[in-house]
């Protein structure tokens, strides 16, 4: 294999609001049955990297469990493995990851202890498909010495928010800045990189000895000039979860049939940690349109234009409008919910409202569940 | 050494050739039920939950689809590095090589296997039955009675029992007698093909029985112990217990599973099934479909109408189709505008738009009275059936059909059409 790859797990984004406090971004249940870094695994596996390192840092129990064994995506084998790094103290060492490339820093021992000449660092919040070859012999055929998986979006869809890129006639990359007040262009970076380890270790000592401590401002953004960074344009689907705005979205594309089909009926497949879960039930009253609903779900209200995650229980006469529900949700009969993302394990009483008015409400409920 | 108290012996070569077309291509423990699973799931994991970590599997009849299913054994954690589950196909001696010629025969031809793990008790199961059990309680009552055998019995209506094996048991449960079908039933306790055998009492029994042609356990095994004066002991067994050997009954087990609260609840955390289940995206139903009564398994897509159906994973429905009382397996794709009354679609079927399948009078199958029937209309797995197709009750189609395969479009009640050499 040519390749080994780096996952950045280790956010998380206020602006997820109340559900970043249960789990990184990388964690976030996704599209019924997911989980956010699912994504970037099975693009791995899928990729033939059998060698991947997972960087965790922010509330990583719920990233862990996910991550407790590395057969779900076919890491399991003699050679490669599925790795996770979470910052220990060390004789040398005793911080938190400072930055990503603080991060890789401090697990140097796995880039240098490693034979494959190329490196692919991902982050664990992308939700598209990638055959990172791909990417791989475009850097080798461009003589790169970064590439960087960029993306057009369009006019109304705020690239401030992004790394944005300025590249010239053949796709190198002039400019680079992160989160701009104004953007100059509406290439936005994907927040995946393909480098040679050896240089990325040569970078990223650099960085270490001159207290730099972020993989994109310290050393994308400041060796622009030095290095030859190229883009390489994605054109299919691509999100990433930043914030509950994306979140909402992201999971509310999968209801559209040409998003589906694409991650899920066409070569490769998306893995995840199977559960062992019966098939979802419909019970007499139930009344679902356009919805996705997930296994061990059981169904006895409307549910409309939703997204309903694994395990969850929607009781009698209930109203499940526009909104997402987490896994392991109870949800008591005659309740209301509209425009609301229920985060997950909540209990929620019979008779209860929850309407989100001008922006996506997240319903954080902890009663007390009697199980039958 | 390796020494294991007790190991499992599954008996999984039957064809089951009361399924019909159902096990035409697969044994009978890897037709689907229930949506996701496939029958074999049940006893197996009745064996990881009750602690039975060696399971020996006995194939013969088309094992393909089980050896897939089964591979190592990771659905049910039984890849071990001691034992786990084994797949047991017959195999060529230097003497005289020969099929598996019944359920002891089978039992007899691996007993090589079983003495590698130098077992205390051997556990018997068959892989054709729906039902939670814990074996290990069923063997605290063997030691607890210190038997040689001991066979799970349960209790059922009289005017039934004449269907089943029924043993007859003094005050302490130890079998007195044995009745197979009895005409006027002394007891209602139904042997359940279930059995804990000492490991000497099995092995001794089977050697010298081992000249018996199609060497049985109900026929020969047990009335062999029990001549020869073995304690023999009925463990009597009040759950939900299902044998889906008839299309009928396979049938009824489905729609048992869509109760409100049915009686074998897969929604309980304790006593988990599993089942190999990729990794499938959640099921979507689209905006003018109603589902009711139902179950459906992962990654399907809805855009009709389903009442009191079990939908398998990965099926399509098709807009304005209506599927009642039907069970539809794994992968299947149901066209537009279709209406299913009571079928069994097998996996991988296509069913184009316009059909209509299980419509008109209730007519006796021509080829096989005694599996089609009650209504049921059967589709075999891969079948093809072309748009605008009537079909009637108690009918069956298999293989890629063609609209030339119809008289008029149709397939009246009770008709079968087989189309062979469906190799795709």
């Amino acid at each position: 294999m040519r390749a080994i790859g780096l996952i950045l797990a280790g956010g998380n984004s206020y602006r997820m609001r109340e559900l970043s406090q249960k789990r990184a971004v990388a964690a976030m249940p996704v599209a019924g049955s997911y989980r956010s870094i699912d994504f970037a695994l099975s693009n791995m596996s899928n990729s033939h990297i059998s060698r991947v390192g997972v960087l965790t840092q922010y509330n990583a129990r719920s990233l862990n469990e996910h991550l407790s064994s590395s057969k779900w995506w076919d890491f399991g084998r003699k050679q490669g493995g599925l790795f996770v790094f979470t910052p220990t103290v060390t004789i040398e060492n005793n911080f938190w990851y400072r930055g990503t490339a603080d991060a890789i820093f401090q697990n140097l021992s796995f880039l240098k202890n490693s034979h494959e000449p190329y490196v692919v660092i991902v982050s664990g919040d992308g939700i598209y498909k990638m055959d990172y070859n791909k990417v791989l012999e475009y850097h080798i055929e461009k003589k790169a010495d970064i590439t960087i998986v960029c993306k057009d979006i369009a006019e109304n869809e705020e690239a401030e928010r992004y790394g944005i890129v300025k590249l010239n006639k053949d796709s190198k990359i002039e400019e680079f800045e992160e989160k701009p007040m104004i953007a100059k262009s509406n290439t936005i970076s994907c927040g995946i990189y393909v480098i040679r380890r050896r240089q990325l270790i040569e970078l990223i000592e650099k960085c270490a000895e001159e207290d730099r401590f972020d993989f994109v401002r310290d050393v994308l953004i400041r060796y622009k000039n030095l290095k030859k960074i190229y883009a390489y344009k994605l054109n299919d689907y691509w999100s990433n979860i930043a914030s509950v705005e994306d979140y909402f979205r992201t999971n509310m594309d999968f209801l559209k049939p040409e998003v589906r089909d694409y991650f899920f009926r066409q070569y490769p497949d998306v893995y995840s940690k199977v559960d062992d879960l019966p098939p979802a039930k419909y019970n007499v009253g139930s009344n679902v349109m356009n919805s996705l609903i997930s296994s061990g779900s059981i169904i006895n209200g409307t549910v409309e234009d939703s997204v309903i995650f694994k395990k969850v229980f929607v009781g009698n006469n209930c109203e499940i409008k526009n909104s997402i529900i987490l896994n392991d949700v109870y949800i008591g009969d005659n309740t209301h919910i509209e425009n609301c993302i229920v985060e997950s394990r909540d209990t929620i009483r019979a008779n209860s409202y929850y309407k989100g008015d001008g922006e996506i409400k997240i319903v954080l409920e902890k009663n007390e569940r009697y199980v039958f | 050494m390796i020494k294991k108290e007790m190991i499992a012996m599954l008996l999984a070569g039957g064809q089951g050739s009361r399924l019909g077309i159902l096990t035409s291509k697969v044994a009978k423990p890897a037709v689907s039920f229930g949506g996701k699973y496939r029958i074999i799931d049940f006893p197996l994991s009745n064996c990881i939950n009750s602690g039975v970590d060696i399971v020996g599997v006995l194939t013969q009849y088309q094992p393909l689809r089980l050896n897939t299913h089964i591979g190592i054994g990771i659905p049910w954690d039984l890849d071990r590095n001691i034992g786990g589950v084994t797949v047991l196909p017959p195999y060529e001696k230097s003497g005289n090589s020969e099929w598996y010629t019944g359920t002891s025969n089978a039992i007899y031809q691996n007993i090589d296997y079983m003495e590698m793990f130098n077992p205390d008790y051997v556990l018997i199961l068959s892989g054709d039955h729906i039902y939670k059990m814990d074996y290990e309680v069923m063997l605290d009552f063997h030691k607890a009675n210190n038997a040689d055998v001991t066979i799970a019995a349960m209790p059922v209506p009289y005017e039934e029992a004449k269907r089943f094996g029924i043993v007859i048991t003094d005050e302490n449960r130890k079998i007195t007698e044995f009745e197979e079908k009895p005409e006027n039933p002394r007891s209602n306790l139904a042997s359940m093909g279930i059995y804990i055998f000492n490991w000497k009492t099995l092995k001794e029994s089977l050697i010298v029985k081992s000249e018996q042609p199609a060497l049985d356990f109900g026929k020969h095994i047990i009335p062999y112990c029990h001549k020869n004066g073995a304690r023999i002991f009925a463990y009597e067994y009040n759950g939900y217990w299902k044998d889906v050997g008839t299309l009928n009954s396979y049938w009824e087990a489905n729609m048992e599973l869509i109760d409100i609260i049915p009686e074998f609840n897969l929604y309980e955390e304790y006593w988990k099934i599993y089942t190999k289940s990729e990794a499938l995206p959640p099921q979507y139903v689209s905006r003018d479909s109603v589902v009711e009564k139902s179950i459906i398994g992962a990654g399907t897509n809805v855009y009709g109408k389903i009442y009191n159906s079990v939908i398998g994973c990965g099926v399509t429905i098709g807009s304005r189709s209506v599927i009642r009382d039907s069970i539809i397996m794994n992968e299947a794709v149901i066209g537009e505008d279709c209406e299913l009354n009571k079928a069994i679609v097998a996996e991988n079927a296509v069913i184009g738009n316009y059909v209509k399948l299980g419509v008109g009078e209730e007519a006796e199958n021509e080829t096989d009275p005694n599996i089609y029937a009650h209504g049921i209309t059967t589709v075999g797995e891969n079948t093809v059936i072309p748009d605008g197709i009537i079909i009637g009750k108690n009918s069956i189609v298999s293989g890629r059909t063609e609209a030339a395969d119809y008289e008029n479009g149709m397939l009246v009640g009770g008709k079968t059409l087989i189309k062979a050499g469906d190799k795709r």
